[in-house]
């Protein structure tokens, strides 16, 4: 079997048996991104030498009888937001182009230590700021499924990698939806843990009290598998949780529903979501019930009011998180020709360095918080933010894990909607909530929408530290769905065929 | 630029206006780590040694607080008599400065960890109680260095270096509640204040407060009510106030200044005004009118601070005596030692105060107890290089030797005999006076005897004597006391020696 089409789950088997190299995994999945990655773009920077490095030294310890990690020798990429001691990190922006980090974060560490291979650093909106890679200085990625479509965003090089083959796994962050949004559409599986459950050390903040670490894959298993190599206490994230790691794993395997109780959310159906997504949707809906799962209706009132709430705080925050890049320290510098003053040159590069969306939260989030207007927007958003929880909290007193769309909408062209704020912004219309509540939410395959045959994603949410539920029954799901299919669905996409 | 300020003179600016100020102080903790992060704290280290990707503020890295810098600024609300919150947050302050290795300062905004409190200070004998309004816990910025251009500051520097070893050190902000009612005494309240808050951070080892090192760092606002009006005028804020000396002359100058603006018809304007050293003026600074909007916000990366009462009951059982109540048991104690204030010095100085405040609970006179750990084991301590405090001998011990000396067993020679054998590990002093068989010779029969040989060995003494003489009694006193090798009352000697040659 070609090894670039194996699971991560089937690698490390082939692996831990010897039937197959570190190395030779890691240089067909190079090899596989030279032949696909002028079209895809999913990665900003391949690191092959490091890679190929890190694989010998995989193959070295298991010849030596060492016993290692499920991940040692699986290849993974991982976004460009994570900071990478051998490898410049750009957060997708010309103001951090050629940046190398000194340190690396606790998540990149901890994949080095499981010895998952880091093939390179993915693609994103510059910031994650955006749905759909379009904001990424260094241009956008595109969908695997169609490569006039976008992969979502803001991860969407690692969702692009993973749906092409480029890579078994993925990591990314979801701050809106910025896993599970480009997991959706380029038809993977991908995960936002619980917050606090997977470290933010090291990570560029975007909005420090919504961005969530989490993994990508093909399957539900290879997600669970990642999820749990980077998941666990770090002391250096002050608001990373002391508490044992969900069994997602177990819980991924298991794969069963019966007795379980599922809510529809109510509010995120209807105006505004395409009838193939719907109709998919309610399939699956459907699928669970028969495998046992209980199904009711629940009403969230305030979900409503999450994305603009949602873009309050966020910006809020980044608009105190952006303040660092001044040019002084590291990263782009212009201006700087000895005729301005150390304030010209800090304003010639924010405003040379930094995106229009970037740039578009930054003011937003400056003036939310400015005095006068803080109780009007950043507290009365906070106060929304605290009715949303608690719809949360009304919802899963009444069942274990709730269930919805994961996007409004299948993938969606190049350029659709670069003009358009509002409209980007409503691709992460279903995905906000959990990200304001800082529980745990999952995206998994449930079919092609019949009127453009693009992917659609099931959204499975589950409370805080309750992440496992999220496996057992996207699992499921995935179980009955390929049995019915006869195949993964992404075995169907012809973006890279054609 | 120079500013020639209209001044109107102290005494009649103080008598049209009454003068409110309030302070706020920075205090640099003396924590081993800084703020956030695991860097070192030493001051004067090669600049950018002491710096990792937290206190850089590099992009992904993330704040831990320190315990201890939460334990020391609780142990600072606690000695001002602070509530001590049992749950606050940190805030962010934005704005760009490039010191500033985030361009925020994690600070504390409106839920501060320690608010309400006051400090007894002692002006011309009265006290003034000064409110203190908050306590909070900030980070340090980095230091500039602002190369060439003649001010010093970065307007007009040719370049700048910033050295961010001092980036992210816990600072402490002690603000007090407006202080009114101080009239001519202004200035001096101000400085001691800021002297009594000085040694008050001082005892309670959380600081170095050296002002010369700026680990001790003091803002001074100022305004004037004219008498009788009720009004408050608009503040100053002095920055740049760098020794106890500056705090009271900015003041005095804003006095002097604002009443001159006052009497002039004008508006003082509120202000940032830096203080002058060498000549003891204020120069304008930031105005505050045109000063940013610092957009504070509760700090994302950082959980809230919620103290346990009981964590906070033991730092308060903890808690030393403050300068003002050691003052105050000092001057209680040499009122009952009835000692000198020179002595009481002397004591102090020789780290022995303590020691005699034993001696004396262990049933010796203050007189006594002074006297023995002053001179003789003051000068033996002395002689070892070692502090009074660690001779090996206990208060109990001195206090027996200062008995045995009182009811006339020892003199003050042998009593000195007794400390050698105590220190030189023989024992306590009774063992030391039994086993060197040093009590006084108190049989009068011996003493008569040893007498008449000294008589009968000093004819010529002797007749002298019998002239009136009497002062030539030391010479047979000396020959009594070499034959009793030193143990006979000496007192009683002389006394026998004159009733023979009466």
């Amino acid at each position: 079997m070609e090894l670039t089409r194996m699971t991560a789950a089937e690698l490390s088997a082939a692996l831990a048996a010897s039937e197959v190299s570190a190395t030779e995994v890691t240089q067909a999945h190079l090899d596989r991104i030279a032949a696909v990655d002028d079209r895809v773009h999913a990665f900003l920077h391949v690191a092959a030498d490091s890679a190929l490095a890190q694989a010998a030294d995989v193959d070295t310890r298991r010849a030596a009888g060492e016993r290692l990690a499920p991940l040692a020798g699986v290849p993974v990429a991982v976004k460009d937001v994570f900071t990478t001691e051998n490898m410049p990190t750009t957060c997708g922006s010309r103001i951090l182009a050629g940046w190398h980090p000194p340190y690396d974060a606790t998540i990149t560490q901890r994949l080095k230590q499981a010895g998952a291979i880091i093939l390179g650093k993915t693609n994103m909106d510059e910031f994650a700021m955006g749905s759909s890679t379009e904001n990424s200085a260094f241009g956008p990625s595109r969908n695997p499924w169609d490569l006039t479509k976008v992969p979502g965003g803001s991860s969407g090089g690692s969702a692009a990698a993973v749906a092409a083959y480029a890579a078994p796994l993925a990591i990314g962050t979801d701050t809106g939806g910025s896993i599970r949004q480009p997991a959706a559409v380029c038809g993977i599986v991908g995960t936002k843990p619980t917050y606090g459950g997977s470290s933010r050390y090291g990570v560029v903040a975007f909005a420090s009290s919504l961005d969530t670490p989490g993994p990508f894959g093909r399957t539900v298993l290879d997600t669970a598998l990642l999820h749990e190599a980077i998941s666990g206490h770090d002391p250096m994230d002050s608001t990373s949780i002391d508490a044992p790691v969900p069994p997602v794993v177990a819980a991924a395997r298991e794969a069963d529903v019966s007795g379980m109780r599922i809510g529809v959310v109510s509010e995120l159906s209807g105006d505004g979501y395409q009838p193939g997504v719907l109709s998919r949707f309610a399939e699956a809906v459907e699928l669970l019930e028969s495998l046992g799962a209980k199904v009711s209706e629940v009403s969230c009132p305030h979900f409503g009011y999450a994305l603009p709430s949602y873009y309050l705080i966020a910006p809020s925050e980044a608009s105190s998180n952006l303040a660092r890049f001044d040019a002084m320290r590291y990263g782009l510098r212009v201006g700087d020709d000895g005729t301005r003053d150390a304030e010209e040159v800090m304003a010639l590069t924010r405003e040379q360095g930094f995106g229009a969306e970037v740039k578009r939260r930054i003011i937003l989030g400056a003036y939310a918080l400015s005095s006068g207007y803080y109780d009007a927007y950043y507290g009365k958003a906070q106060q929304v933010r605290t009715l949303i929880i608690r719809d949360f909290d009304a919802a899963f007193g009444q069942v274990d894990v709730l269930v919805s769309p994961a996007t409004p909408t299948t993938a969606f062209g190049l350029g659709e909607r670069a003009d358009d704020p509002m409209a980007m912004y409503l691709a992460d219309l279903c995905t906000i909530p959990s990200d304001l509540a800082g529980n745990a939410a999952i995206s998994v395959p449930c079919g092609l929408a019949p009127e453009d045959g693009l992917p659609v994603g099931l959204q499975v949410m589950a409370p805080a530290l309750a992440d496992d539920r999220l496996y057992r029954v996207a699992a499921a799901a995935e179980a009955a769905l390929v049995g019915r299919w006869g195949q993964p669905l992404l075995a169907s996409a012809k973006g890279l065929t054609s | 630029m120079t500013v020639t300020d209209t001044l109107v003179p102290y005494p009649e600016a103080v008598e049209r206006y009454e003068p409110l100020m309030g302070l706020e102080t920075h205090v640099e903790l003396g924590t081993r780590t800084k703020m956030f992060c695991g860097c070192a704290t030493t001051f004067g280290e090669e600049p950018n040694s002491q710096v990792c990707p937290v206190c850089l503020g590099l992009p992904g890295s993330l704040p831990v607080v320190n315990r201890m810098a939460i334990e020391h600024a609780i142990r600072i609300g606690l000695a001002l008599n602070c509530e001590i919150a049992s749950w606050c947050r940190f805030a962010r302050k934005n704005y760009f400065y490039p010191d500033m290795p985030k361009n925020f300062q994690i600070s504390q905004y409106d839920e501060p960890l320690c608010t309400d409190g006051w400090l007894d200070v002692t002006v011309d004998g009265g006290t003034v109680r000064v409110g203190i309004e908050r306590v909070h816990l900030e980070e340090d910025t980095g230091k500039s260095l602002h190369v060439g251009g003649a001010t010093g500051r970065i307007h007009g520097a040719d370049h700048s270096l910033v050295d961010y070893n001092r980036a992210g050190i816990p600072l402490v902000e002690i603000v007090t509640k407006p202080i009114t009612g101080t009239g001519a005494n202004a200035p001096e309240v101000a400085r001691i204040y800021v002297t009594e808050l000085r040694d008050l951070l001082r005892s309670l080892g959380v600081s170095d407060v050296r002002m010369e090192e700026g680990s001790l760092r003091c803002d001074v606002n100022t305004s004037l009510s004219p008498r009788g009006s009720g009004v408050w005028g608009t503040r100053t804020e002095t920055k740049n106030v760098n020794s106890l000396r500056s705090v009271e002359r900015a003041v005095y100058f804003e006095i002097e200044r604002q009443a001159a603006v006052l009497d002039a018809g004008g508006r003082i304007k509120q202000e940032t005004r830096h203080f002058h050293e060498d000549t003891g003026t204020t120069t304008p600074g930031r105005s505050k009118e045109e000063a940013q909007d610092y957009r504070y916000f509760p700090e994302p990366d950082l959980v809230p601070v919620a103290p346990s009462r009981d964590w906070v009951e033991q730092i308060r059982a903890a808690l030393p005596q403050t300068p003002a109540e050691l003052r105050r048991v000092r001057a209680e104690q040499r009122i009952a030692w009835n000692v000198s204030e020179a002595d009481m010095t002397a004591l102090e100085n020789a780290g022995a105060l303590d020691r005699v405040a034993e001696t004396v609970a262990a049933g010796a006179s203050p007189a006594d107890a002074s006297k023995w750990w002053l001179g003789e084991l003051a000068r033996r301590a002395n002689d070892a290089g070692i502090e009074v405090a660690d001779l090996d001998i206990t208060p109990a011990q001195v206090a027996r030797i200062a008995q045995l000396v009182s009811t006339g067993t020892l003199n003050d020679r042998l009593a000195r005999d007794v400390i050698d054998g105590v220190l030189a590990g023989h024992g306590g002093p009774d063992e030391v006076v039994a086993a060197r068989g040093l009590a006084v010779v108190s049989d009068e029969d011996a003493l008569t005897a040893a007498v008449d040989e000294a008589i009968a060995a000093h004819p010529d003494v002797a007749a002298k004597i019998r002239d009136g003489k009497v002062t030539a009694a030391g010479v047979l006193v000396g020959a009594v006391m070499k034959a009793t090798r030193g143990q006979a009352d000496g007192t009683r000697v002389r006394e026998l020696i004159l009733a023979r040659l009466a």
